[in-house]
């Protein structure tokens, strides 16, 4: 890597000093990164990309900053190579932000800026299929700007003042919505409205898809809907599919179902209270997210909430053994998603009922566990789990994971379905911001346990998993690789837990916030997770955005499904790993 | 190509059932029904099926299992109740869904506030289990319960707890909870010594 490179990682003010004309520093206190200009932001992000090597654009995202009249695009660039953060923002005026549309040099940006449009109302100009995303066409304003209001609105911040002292239980049924609760626009007539939300999908790609007529035989396009109740997509989500044939012309994913606005409801939450709610993004994988966020808020708090030794060793066994039973839980329903029925599935819920009980005995619950705190976890962990987790990792696991293996790996029928198909290139995944297990079975070895280490992960002895195919097959054996790297890793730090305290502070409920703004982020089993706060100095953040990996990774669905056959769409998506939970958020 | 792969994971099909008759026919009777059986399909070396035959059967559940609040009272000889909440309010406000209502009580003759609760709602609909209440409470008022059969008919009636439903006793909590129950007895009684030994040293001073 070239010096040039390297300081522009770590310092934001070469960038600076590279491009005067372009960028101005950030000046706010407790904030990081560079302010573009808008009219230079597409040749800006060009010249990073191509000059610098930042080439991974992860997070795009939206801040309405109300009482300044001000809206601000956060962009979040790493390089595939790894290494820091590269964070620029644009300024927009509130009453019309609009910004030029960075799909055209990075395409994972796609989904992520028409969340933005959707939830905050920033247009993106030049964008090739500028929709809401999570809301309905049709739907009346911006939900995340901070003067939007939802029905059943109490009050702007949590606790509300009506629980107590005089707290006056009332049915939240009592507050029925099609009462006075519910706001329409003045044009707007609920009684004479249609959803014609399916119209403009439809329309949409007609305008993408070619004209097909194959050598002379007069042939018709058809469009499907898988889902949103079908069965491959493990909840509800729909993809408007073209086929001529069984071949794919155009696919669409419409998402959203299972929308409950989890950032609007974050940002109504004080810190503490976000936790058990980020539980519920990935259910799968409710202790990741649990360390995620309590990493960016740790980062936003300082170093007082620096978690002790045993706190971190803790926080990676579980973390760790969240990996597994992730892992676990895809390859079985990969496999079933293939046709074969249950029996991988079954095998594969064994292993992580077990797992599963930890959880259980160390956290209170099995799927939710609401364990991580900040400056440590809830509470060490109880007699005799320690002596569970060994036992599992050094005698039951490995064994374990040896024999899905054999089970699976030679399998024709997996071989055949998997190979070659739903291929993406390198340089494809990581334009389209494509993260964890899909990424690395693209033959790009990006971990950030290794590519910008956080917590103790620097200290273990572990391998990047990755595949070089890009195709279903890859991406099913860099998961069984990584169970056993999570497993050497568990190994370790189980040998190595020290003793001591598992919290830096008091549990304290009230948190005294310094103002400021930060990014923190971990490798979920699904790939980057990240969160980005703005914290206002008050008990509640002041914007609260999750980086959701299966979201963004179904930016490149489209890419892989192309050409390929109607069937194998289903292999695909359940190759990518999505949880509904997270991607409608 | 030739289908090798596929005869060697039904092999490995077959040897699961094998391993599950096994293990049925090794254990007999002991290995359904019974505590020890479904402690030993919890155990990492376990085999063959380990399905738990609920409602039959039951996997025990860990002592900080949590689901659902409930408030502690202690009783004295004469049936007294005391309940060990003082209607601060604290888990109302670290309570993520806001599912807590605490009304406080008033002194009748002078109109202040007094440390008891007048009504005390949680509503379990609401309710996502997260234990903040229980962990934050100062005066370990309120507890998560063990209690996690809780399907009904409707929701109104069942499903808001008022006092007269939220209300268990300390005895109760030190069964489902023995560790938790003794470590904070332990820390009380030490504090009660540290409060009673600095209220001897002082008095000597003022005499």
């Amino acid at each position: 890597m070239s010096e040039e490179l390297t300081a522009a990682k770590t310092q934001p003010v070469s960038v600076v000093e590279r491009y005067p004309d372009w960028v101005r520093p950030e000046e706010r206190d407790g904030y990081h990164g560079v302010i573009v200009e808008p009219e230079h932001l597409v040749a800006f992000a060009e010249s990073i990309r191509d000059e610098l090597g930042f080439d991974f654009l992860t997070s795009v995202t939206g801040v309405d900053y109300h009482p300044e009249d001000r809206m601000e695009v956060v962009y979040h660039a790493f390089q595939s190579t790894g290494g820091g953060i590269l964070e620029f923002k644009v300024q927009l005026p509130r009453a019309n932000p609009v910004v030029p549309s960075l799909v055209g040099i990075f395409p994972g940006a796609a989904f992520q800026e028409r969340e933005a449009w959707d939830l905050l109302g920033i247009r993106f100009e030049g964008h090739p299929n500028h929709k809401r995303i999570l809301m309905w066409e049709g739907f009346h304003g911006h939900p995340l700007r901070k003067d939007w209001k939802e029905p059943f609105f109490i009050q702007d911040q949590k606790p509300f003042d009506q629980r107590w002292p005089e707290g006056a239980f009332a049915y939240i049924e009592g507050a029925n919505a099609f009462n006075k609760n519910v706001q329409y626009p003045d044009e707007f007539d609920p009684a004479s409205w249609s959803d014609n939300g399916g119209d403009q999908v439809y329309k949409s790609t007609e305008e993408l898809s070619a004209e097909v007529d194959q050598e002379g035989i007069k042939t018709e396009r058809l469009v499907v809907n898988l889902g949103p109740q079908h069965p491959s997509t493990h909840g509800v989500f729909r993809m408007v599919v073209t086929l001529d044939g069984e071949e794919v012309l155009d696919l669409e994913p419409v998402m959203g179902y299972l929308h409950r606005n989890h950032e609007k409801i974050g940002e109504r939450n004080t810190y503490l209270m976000n936790i058990p709610f980020t539980d519920r993004l990935d259910y799968i994988c409710s202790m990741s997210n649990n360390f995620g966020y309590v990493l960016a808020v740790e980062k936003l708090l300082g170093k007082r909430y620096a978690p002790p030794e045993r706190a971190q060793y803790i926080r990676v066994i579980m973390a760790e053994l969240t990996r597994i039973v992730n892992h676990y839980m895809t390859v079985g329903f990969l496999l079933n998603d293939l046709g074969a029925y249950f029996t991988p599935t079954m095998y594969a819920l064994k292993e992580r009922e077990l797992i599963l009980d930890i959880f259980e005995a160390v956290s209170g619950s099995r799927m939710m566990c609401n364990y991580y705190r900040f400056g440590g976890v809830v509470r060490d962990l109880p007699e005799g789990v320690e002596e569970q987790i060994r036992r599992l990792a050094y005698e039951r696991l490995p064994r374990q994971i040896d024999e899905m293996d054999r089970y699976l790996t030679e399998n024709e029928i997996v071989r055949t379905r998997g190979e070659g198909v739903g291929v993406l290139t390198p340089e494809q995944a990581i334009a389209h911001s494509a993260v964890g297990p899909v990424l690395r079975a693209s033959g790009v070895p990006y971990d950030i346990r290794r590519a910008d280490p956080y917590s103790v992960y620097d200290r273990f002895d572990f391998d990047v998993a990755v595949r070089y195919h890009g195709d279903v097959y890859d991406r099913y054996l860099v998961r069984i690789d990584e169970i056993r790297q999570s497993i050497r890793i568990i190994q370790q730090a189980i040998d190595g837990l020290p003793d001591g305290d598992v919290m830096a502070t008091k549990p304290a409920y009230k948190l005294r916030m310094p103002e400021g703004e930060a990014y923190g982020r971990v490798e979920g089993p699904k790939g980057e997770l990240g969160f980005y706060l703005v914290s206002d100095g008050s008990d509640n953040p002041w914007r609260y955005h999750v980086r959701a990996p299966s979201f963004i990774n179904l930016t490149a669905l489209r890419q892989m499904c192309v050409g390929e056959k109607i069937a194998d769409i289903v292999a695909v998506l359940g190759s990518i790993d999505i949880i509904l939970g997270e991607v409608d958020r | 190509m030739d289908g090798r792969g596929i005869l060697k994971g039904l092999g490995i099909t077959l040897g699961h059932i094998f391993d599950t008759y096994w293990e049925d026919i090794k254990a007999g009777r002991e290995r359904y029904f019974t505590e020890e059986g479904v402690r030993s399909r919890m155990e990492p070396d376990t085999k063959g099926i380990f399905t738990v035959q609920y409602p039959e059967e039951r996997v025990p559940v860990p002592e900080e299992f949590r689901f659902v609040p409930f408030l502690v009272y202690e009783e004295d000889e004469d049936g007294e109740r005391e309940i060990r909440c003082t209607a601060c309010g604290i888990c109302a406000k670290v309570c993520p869904p806001q599912c807590i209502w605490i009304d406080r009580a008033e002194d009748p003759e002078t109109g202040r506030p007094i440390q008891d609760p007048e009504h005390f709602t949680i509503d379990i609909d609401l309710c996502m289990n997260c234990g903040f209440c229980a962990e934050f409470c100062p005066f370990d008022a309120i507890k998560m319960d063990h209690e996690y059969e809780l399907a009904t008919y409707e929701r109104c009636e069942s499903n808001v707890y008022h006092l007269d439903k939220l209300l268990k006793p300390a005895a109760y909590y030190a069964e489902i909870r023995p560790e938790n129950y003794h470590r904070e007895e332990a820390e009380k009684k030490a504090a009660a010594e540290k409060k009673s030994r600095r209220r001897r040293r002082r008095r000597p001073k003022k005499d």
